[in-house]
């Protein structure tokens, strides 16, 4: 079933048979394998197409590192993913997967055209294209760019699946399983200290699981393992998280974990996350992720089959599969020839050991010979062949710097290993700093910025014993930071394997460099040349290396490729490696899904909807909504048959005939209390408030301290000593802010209170001619008529029986009431109100009609018809500046010179010569309209609408020295090429003395 | 995500619940119409932008609510102290060697 399984290997379960796909075709592995495992073990090796050249690729390691074997997956309706790790995914029954970069099948692909025109896309290739002749752009650069831009394809359905998020307090939080975090975790966890370890992989032990002839303590490694996971388990203060990534690393110990839920299961349980993101706060934090081997940089070591040898290990021990019957190893570590003995004793028959260096242990020269595996020490490797998996390799000795006679191996697997690099990308996170160790041959982790210990192999040690010492020792220490005490446990290791490498460039060749394709970053297609023809053309510092050549830049973040990339171009440079500097790892440590940050916050709790008292009531009358801020607001009520022109016409002239209701809750609203609020209100607002009465409001302009309008609104004097300020609907919390600043920050010794009132009170704004007929019934406590209760007074006072405050006021231009009265009375407030005003045939009208109505009478909104530059001057309501006023926010900036100069843009009316033209909201204002193009610009529409009242369209807009154009034309070009002409007017188109104000 | 100590709550909180407000020690004039054009220019717009120790304020917004200020190496993004508004610039001197 599985040629390449050995039976009774391994840790899957091989009584429990798992069917998958991959390409449409039906697999067989086992319970406990990965896709790559899987199909390795079915002697599949080609998984995928390279990203530029689409040449044929296999898988290269067994773990997240992973650049080729990227794979599409389904895992049901709705839920596929692209560029999912072969080597991460767990097989199930019924999961489908693909192979990607592909077309039409991944053994012919005609995109592979690519690897002949190689040199079209060497290094920079994408800023050198740009300067190509434009006609070469439609038909070749760009189809070839956008294929080339992305890995696999997008999903294009909605994820079905939802993601959850959780906060983590811990003592200490373990980074990897492996000897070293298992050894810090034994020693943590045994002092009472709380205690999360975490590992991405779907089961715990690291690197035991590829080496398990290790004894520890008198036990085999699986048994020590197996005991060890069992002790910290049976602990409460232990958490162990396997299928746990440490995404980032985030200041004072932050760290974001991605826990995987659901991806290994066939049978999903209803309601289930799919993941879950977690973010900890650690009191100490110990890294321990291991090392990650480096692949070998010669000509064809992309072909499938070539991989890397402690993945090879990691098939065999963990998975039970041999990748190849005739494998041949290339090195310049020990730890490759302890692969090459497993795998003969696992009974492969081991082609070679390629070593490329002379002085090798004698105790590993011994156990070769003993196996009767040929060693070539001092060779290098120069070819491979084999079109969709390496069939042979080409060595030559090299001696004295001279490549001698080339050698042909046949060969099904060339296992290589150019060393190992520590994993310290999580400590790159902190800006930790890495020093080159050139006894280690490896950056190692420098100055610390966060409370973090590294051990085992991330600090460049290597061997079980050496990283179980140094696992305990960073647990002691970690308890030692926290101000606890513990000894670090000690352990008897027999049977270690322990050993030393060097690090590379390229491996000579004696054939032409130039033809080699040797890679460095398999999944980004970058090679050894392209990183030379980059220093050549001028790059200096790494980072203009990496992105010139895009080495590293992949998803895999160059996990593979940096150091390799980095000796190349510090051999090119001429310079040695610390001097030539490291590019900096960012988080997340791999590709993380959009839907575990996104967490809880999608769909309607994407943000909050804020909804006022009266909310309801337009919902159960089929009122269409609009979002305005967080609030949703009722934008129009159409009746059957109505379309919003429609609805919002009969809306406007119900309101201008009679009456109109309008919920206008979201009006924000600030109490301003103290015996220094009117000091406080001359200083933040442009208008004066000393000589305002008591039950009198008006209109309050506030600016920034640059004289700009930054909010509006009524605001209404209750006491000597309280204001009712109401602000926009945007607005609030940024004025409330603005005003908490200036009174915490600049007038501590002011006394007074802010506090924000939007949410107490239901606001509900009646206007019409009828409007006081209505009201005047219901009032209790204040006298109506015009000479006691005029335009712009307020009271407190009781209104359909609920004790309110009642504003007169209008943003219609009719005379107009505004009842506030506790939220929780304001849907019983609005019934009685539509109760009451049916003998006038009331009209509940929603935002829309307020808008058009309010630009009839040229009154202005805040955001809309200004933005951030528009000045009281420039928005032609100079009027509402206390001139005599010594000082208020903004104040000297309306002096200074660009405010005064001339040519700002003002805001005006326009109307449309075609009565008809309703124009758009943010289109451009040209003087000229067959001016060539790019046109110049004088301004912008800001607001437009259909006026029923006058039968006509109506128009605002800013436009430079727009008051010296009173009666000129102006244009509006359209998007279809014509323009639309417009007279310049006045922003009150209707009723411009305000007598309907004062109807009796 | 910072933890940020507030000085009046006196209790060290995540950054969630903070706002930034710009440059600290940034008085506004006690009469603006005195100044010149250019003086009130560098009052509006000129900030110090250090790479390293910057005084700034922050306010507690999701939380006590009120500002106070921080010195905050802006390299390392590191809190030194926080202090209330009103108060002067602490000696860093003495800070680091506290440390
Ligand atoms: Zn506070």
């Amino acid at each position: 079933m599985n040629p390449f399984r050995i039976k009774g290997r391994g840790r899957v379960n091989q009584d429990r048979p798992v069917r998958f796909t991959f390409d449409g075709k039906t697999f067989v592995g086992f319970e406990g394998d990965t896709v790559a495992s899987a199909l390795l073990a079915n002697g599949e090796h080609l998984m995928g197409r390279g990203f530029k050249y689409h040449r044929p690729r296999g898988v290269v390691t067994a773990g997240s590192e992973e650049p080729n074997a990227l794979i599409g997956t389904t895992r049901g309706p709705g839920r596929f993913e692209p560029n999912t790790r072969a080597t991460m995914q767990e097989i199930y029954d019924e999961l489908s997967t693909e192979s990607q970069n592909k077309w039409p099948t991944l053994k012919f692909d005609v995109g592979a055209i690519n690897d002949r025109l190689y040199m079209l896309f060497s290094a920079g290739f994408y800023y050198k294209t740009f300067m190509w002749p434009k006609s070469f752009w439609d038909k070749v650069y760009e189809p070839f760019i956008r294929r080339a831009a992305g890995l696999g394809r997008a999903p294009t359905e909605l994820d079905p699946d939802h993601y959850a998020s959780r906060y983590l307090h811990c003592d200490v939080l373990i980074v990897g399983s492996g000897p070293s975090g298992l050894a810090a975790a034994l020693t943590a966890a045994r002092s009472g200290a709380s205690v999360v370890v975490v590992d991405e992989q779907s089961e715990m032990g690291g690197a035991l699981l590829s080496e398990p002839s290790v004894d520890i303590d008198g036990d085999n490694a699986w048994g020590w393992l197996a005991t060890t996971l069992d002790e910290l388990a049976s602990l409460p203060n232990v958490r162990l998280m396997s299928r746990t990534t440490a995404i980032g690393y985030y200041h004072q110990n932050m760290v974001g974990l991605c826990q995987k839920l659901t991806d290994h299961l066939s049978d999903v349980p209803v309601d289930a996350p799919r993941e879950r993101l977690w973010r900890v706060r650690a009191g100490q934090v110990i890294l321990a992720q291991g090392a990650i081997e480096r692949p070998m940089v010669f000509d064809g070591n992309d072909r499938p089959g070539v991989m890397m040898a402690g993945a090879a290990q990691t098939f065999l021990h963990r998975f039970g599969v041999k990748v190849g019957d005739r494998p041949l190893i290339l090195t310049s570590h020990d730890s490759a020839w302890h692969t090459a003995f497993d795998l003969a004793d696992a009974g492969c028959k081991v082609a070679a050991i390629v070593d490329t260096r002379t002085d090798i242990p004698p105790a590993l020269m011994h156990a070769a010979m003993a196996r009767n595996i040929e060693t070539l020490t001092g060779h290098t490797a120069t070819a491979t062949s084999g079109r969709l998996r390496v069939k042979s390799i080409r060595v030559n000795p090299v001696r004295g710097g001279a490549v001698g006679a080339a050698r042909t191996i046949p060969c099904d697997a060339v296992l290589m290993c150019g060393g190992w690099t520590p994993s310290l990308h999580l400590f790159s996170h902190t800006k930790g700093s890495l020093d080159w160790d050139a006894k280690a041959k490896a950056y190692l982790p420098g100055h610390k910025t966060e409370a973090v210990h590294i051990a085992g192999a991330g600090r460049g040690l290597w061997g079980i014993a050496a990283v179980l010492e140094d696992g305990a020792k960073a647990g002691a220490d970690a308890l030692r930071d926290l101000g606890r005490k513990a000894g670090a446990a000690t352990y008897a290791v027999t049977g270690d394997r322990t050993g030393a490498g060097i690090t590379q460039k390229e491996l000579p060749t004696d054939r032409s460099p130039g033809s080699a394709k040797a890679f460095v970053d398999f999944q980004n297609d970058v090679t050894a040349k392209d990183i030379r023809l980059a220093v050549r053309e001028g790059m200096r510092s790494i980072e203009h290396v990496k992105r010139y050549t895009t080495n590293g830049m992949a998803t895999d973040q160059g996990k593979l490729s940096n150091m390799n990339g980095l000796t190349i171009a510090s051999d090119a440079l001429g310079k040695d490696i610390p001097q030539v500097g490291l590019t900096t790892f960012r988080p997340p440590y791999t590709p993380t899904t959009f839907g575990a940050l996104a967490g809880y916050h999608k769909g309607s709790h994407f943000e909050v909807t804020r909804k006022t008292p009266i909310d309801s009531w337009a919902t159960e009358h089929d009122a269409a909504f609009e979002p305005v801020a967080l609030w949703r607001r009722a934008w129009y009520f159409p009746k059957a048959g109505e379309d919003m022109h429609a609805a919002v016409n009969r809306e406007c002239k119900a309101t201008r005939q009679s009456l109109g209701m309008f919920d206008a809750s979201t009006l924000g609203k600030i109490e301003v209390s103290g015996p220094d609020a009117v000091e406080f209100m001359n200083r933040m607002y442009t208008n004066p408030w000393t000589k305002l009465g008591v039950g009198r409001c008006r209109y309050g302009l506030l600016l920034g301290e640059d004289g700009f309008i930054r909010d509006d609104g009524v605001i209404g004097r209750m006491r000597d000593d309280l204001f009712h300020v109401t602000t926009t609907t945007g607005g609030a919390a940024r004025v409330l802010n603005m005003m908490e600043d200036y009174l915490q920050t600049e007038w501590p010794d002011l006394q007074v209170w802010l506090t924000s009132t939007t949410e107490e009170w239901a606001t509900i704004a009646i206007n019409g001619p009828n409007a006081r007929k209505l009201l005047a019934p219901l009032v209790e406590g204040q006298d109506m008529s015009d000479e006691a209760f005029p335009h712009m007074s307020v009271a407190e006072c009781k209104v359909a029986g609920f004790s309110s405050r009642l504003f007169r006021i209008s943003f219609t231009g009719e005379l107009g009431y505004e009842v506030n009265v506790p939220a929780r009375h304001g849907r019983a407030l609005w019934e009685k109100l539509m109760e009451a005003g049916k003998p006038y045939d009331i009209c509940p009208y929603g935002t829309e009609t307020m808008h058009v109505l309010r630009a009839e009478k040229g009154y202005i909104i805040i955001g809309q018809d200004t933005d951030g530059t528009v000045t009281p001057e420039d928005a032609g309501i100079g009027w509402a500046i206390g001139k005599a006023k010594p000082d208020f926010v903004g104040k000297r900036s309306l002096s200074r010179p660009d405010i005064v100069a001339k040519g700002r843009k003002q805001l005006i009316g326009l109307l449309t010569d075609n009565p008809k033209d309703v124009l758009i909201e943010g289109a451009q204002i040209v003087l000229d309209p067959k001016q060539p193009k790019p046109m110049k610009m004088i301004g912008h529409v800001t607001s437009s609408y259909w006026s029923e009242a006058l039968g006509r369209s109506i128009a605002m807009a800013v436009v430079e020295g727009g008051f010296d154009r009173m009666g000129d034309t102006l244009h509006i070009p359209t998007a279809d090429g014509g323009s639309q002409a417009a007279k310049v007017t006045g922003c009150v188109f209707y009723d411009p003395a305000g007598d309907r104000l004062k109807v009796e | 995500m910072l933890l940020i100590h507030c000085p009046y709550c006196d209790d060290t909180l995540p950054e969630l619940e903070f706002a930034y407000a710009g440059e600290a020690h940034i008085a506004r004039p006690a009469d603006p119409s005195k100044l010149s054009d250019e003086e009130w220019r560098d009052f509006l717009f000129i900030r110090s932008n250090p790479r390293g120790l910057h005084a700034e304020r922050w306010r507690h917004i999701n939380g006590c609510g009120r500002f106070f200020n921080a010195l905050r190496d802006t390299v390392s993004d590191r809190f030194l102290t926080t202090y209330p508004a009103g108060h002067p610039r602490p000696d860093v001197t003495k800070l680091e060697a506290a440390e």
